[in-house]
């Protein structure tokens, strides 16, 4: 049984947070460079939004927002594969979350299911396997997407309907992979990145190991994060420091969970299904090779891609010309930076999939922000008053 | 063919047809559970005395599931409209209830709903006074839908989403985002330490002390779909008001905000069906706060923040540590989030 308070006590404790704001803005004011931290997951993007925090930080502290969420980097070629599918007779398709809302070029799968599709979000991988029992006679295929974090649940869903002999299970394999992202945003020049916070919920699978690549090349800190804002506040004091001493470290700050190696079943259990694609092409970074996951051969009758590769479209399809996600996934430009923002594009008619994501930026943004963050260190008032500019 | 209903575990598409089998469905449970006057009389509608100014609503209901911790859909069905008339100062007199019913329906589920329903009804006084009952065949509909309609007397004019007034009071009648919270966790079975229930309830009494204590109401609103966020947004641009809140001063129970952290989701977004939030001058807040926590509904009433000249059509969230954000209102679907 899960304690909820759990979860979330200690970790938005005003006094602490406060602390280390001063301490930041003490210790940074000695530094001579501007730190751009890329916060890699969209989760912490989340974060440093929601709980405000750009208001709390010296001027020389910037947030570049990383692609480092799975609605997000979903180039929309893949979306029609889910329409397809979902299209056929017979057929259900299954999915997580927000990735219904996400547009293809013919629509998003939510307006599918409005057309007729039987399509249906989740929030347990695992309820898949009920879906596939209930319909013995159709095809219940689970559109799988997300990063390290997501692909051991996936990798158990398979290993029970393996072991329950639930045949009419398939999979559309979209997992994705953290490194190659970050090789890919480094290589894209000019690079104003010079630190990482790194996703501890992919880390908590992976172990920190996956980072020390990303240090040693590019010599900049990573600090393995959580997503609290005591935990996103102590990771950049973490950086601070490390750039006050000169110093591209490997650390975890989110020490509660994460180790070096990681949960070694959960890798075990990937490595027994899953292999590396040659190449996955990312919306905004596009083809990185190496970056994605497939169904290794062996399981070649429940991957989707096979099973239906007929009726799958293979073109690519490029996003919207006013849309500048591409951009932000970059690293190269802000959400407010982009011409549609909360104009042409919102939540509620997105023309991209970083305002249709709850952790995509724009959308982060716009639920959270109408103006830039960057506003100067926090003073006292702020605690009385909205901190948050006119429009 | 046995006549004798009783006998019957479900509910049959006879059961709509108009006929013996309807007519005893109608007497032997919606009557007997409703019982007055005015449904009795089985008028082709119910007749009555309105004067003055009244406040008059509808709203349909379904939910899943129908029984969840802290109530049903028939609570709900009473509740909701109730608290749509109190809403608007109005004291709740007269219901409607109009059932559609999937075949198939157990009869003991339907008895439960009807007999919550009559006894929500009893704590604001209000009668249900006509109704109406259709059976549609299995798979036409998830179980069954309720809808009522409401009309009461107002007993105190001017309640507005119009007349939230700057320097006004914003109040929250007790900690929010549990009945969505509920909802969810009967919804996915998630087995999670908890007694979390619904806020589901007739808010009538607790209105009716603000009224009778002569407080000068600008603007009350049931916070259900949308929650806090929408309610206070909806105020701000109707009022042209800004609103400044503070995350520090709005309760929350410990396992909503956990759930809340489970799914991503924020407890200002969640539904309530036991929540108001109520503006009135600042120098009557702590009247109305401690008026609120007389009753048992509203027991951990506070003062959240206030209206404002600035961020006119804005929610301001100030957090607690010196940031502050636009509270926006909740956009489509409420997902949680994927990892």
């Amino acid at each position: 049984m899960l304690e909820l308070k759990s979860l979330y006590e200690g970790f938005r404790d005003p006094q602490t947070i406060r602390q280390l704001a001063a301490d930041i803005r003490t210790e940074a004011a000695a530094l001579d460079e501007q730190i751009c931290i890329m916060e890699v997951c969209g989760g912490h993007t989340h974060t440093i939004m929601k709980y405000g925090l750009p208001q709390l930080l010296p001027d020389n502290i910037e947030f570049i927002h990383g692609p480092g969420c799975p609605v997000c980097i979903m180039p929309k070629e893949r979306i029609d594969h889910a329409a397809a599918l979902a299209s056929q007779p017979n057929v259900i398709l299954v999915t997580l979350g927000d990735m219904i809302r996400v547009p293809g070029s013919h629509g998003s799968l939510a307006q599918f299911r409005a057309k007729g599709c039987d399509i249906r979000p989740i929030y347990d991988p695992l309820d898949t396997l009920k879906i596939a029992q209930e319909n013995p006679d159709k095809t219940v295929v689970f559109f799988a997407i997300g990063f390290e974090t997501s692909t051991p649940m996936t990798a158990v869903l398979l290993a029970q309907a393996e072991a329950m002999g639930i045949n009419n299970l398939q999979f559309h394999i979209n997992h994705v992979l953290v490194p190659p992202a970050i090789d890919a945003v480094m290589a894209d020049e000019p690079v104003r990145v010079n630190a990482f916070i790194g996703p501890s919920h992919v880390s908590v699978i992976t172990g920190a190991k996956i980072y020390q690549h990303a240090v040693d090349t590019y010599h900049t800190p990573v600090v393995v994060a959580g997503f609290e804002p005591v935990d996103v506040m102590e990771s950049i004091l973490q950086i601070v420091r490390q750039k006050a001493a000169g110093k591209a470290e490997l650390e975890i700050q989110y020490s509660r969970a994460v180790t070096m190696d990681g949960n070694l079943t959960a890798q075990a259990l990937v490595e027994r299904y899953f292999e590396v694609r040659p190449e996955f092409r990312w919306r905004g970074l596009g083809p990185i090779a190496h970056s994605a996951l497939q169904l290794k051969a062996a399981f070649a009758y429940r991957d989707a891609e096979k099973c239906f590769a007929d009726i799958l479209p293979t073109a690519e399809i490029q996003d919207h010309k006013a849309c500048q996600c591409g951009d932000i996934l970059r690293g190269h430009a802000k959400p407010k930076d982009c011409r549609v923002f909360g104009r042409g594009c919102t939540p509620q008619t997105p023309l991209g999939s970083c305002m249709v994501s709850s952790e995509g930026a724009c959308n982060a943004y716009f639920r959270y922000s109408m103006t830039p963050v960057a506003t100067p260190a926090a003073s006292s008032q702020h605690a009385s008053q909205g901190a948050v500019d006119e429009q | 063919m046995s006549n004798d209903i009783r006998l019957e575990k479900s509910i049959q598409l006879s059961h709509g047809g108009g006929g013996q089998e309807m007519n005893h469905l109608i007497k032997s449970l919606f009557f007997k559970a409703f019982d007055n006057p005015l449904l009795c009389r089985e008028e082709d509608a119910a007749a009555l005395q309105l004067t003055g100014q009244c406040a008059f609503t509808t709203d349909a209901f379904t939910v899943s599931p129908l029984f969840f911790a802290g109530g049903n859909i028939g609570k709900l069905a009473i509740a909701g409209t109730v608290n749509d008339l109190a809403m608007m100062g109005a004291k709740p007199e007269y219901l409607s209830a109009s059932f559609i019913i999937e075949e198939g329906f157990a009869y003991r589920d339907l008895s439960v709903i009807v007999q919550t329903m009559a006894d929500e009804l009893a704590k604001s006084g209000a009668k249900i006074v006509c109704g109406d009952t259709k059976v549609v065949p299995r798979g036409c509909a998830d179980g069954i839908f309720i809808t009522t309609t409401g009309v009461g007397h107002i007993q105190h004019a001017g309640i507005s989403a119009h007349h939230v007034a700057d320097g006004d009071a914003i109040i929250v009648s007790r900690d929010i985002g549990r009945h969505g919270a509920a909802i969810l966790m009967g919804r996915e079975g998630l087995t999670l330490e908890s007694e979390l229930t619904s806020d589901c309830a007739t808010l009538w009494p607790a209105v009716k002390t603000l009224i009778d204590a002569g407080l000068d109401i600008h603007a009350l609103r049931d916070a259900t779909r949308g929650g806090l966020s929408a309610v206070l947004n909806e105020w701000s641009r109707a009022s042209e008001m800004g609103i400044a809140i503070n995350e520090a001063d709005i309760p929350v129970a410990d396992e909503v905000r956990g759930l809340c952290e489970l799914f991503g989701f924020e407890p200002y977004d969640l539904a309530n069906e036991g929540t108001f939030i109520l503006a009135l001058p600042a120098a009557q807040a702590s009247q109305a706060v401690s008026l609120l926590r007389s009753i048992n509904c509203s027991a951990n009433a506070s003062v959240i923040g206030h209206a404002c000249r600035e961020h006119n059509g804005k929610v301001i969230l100030n957090s607690p540590w010196g940031s502050s954000r636009y509270l926006d209102v909740p956009q489509g679907e409420l997902l949680p989030r994927i990892c």
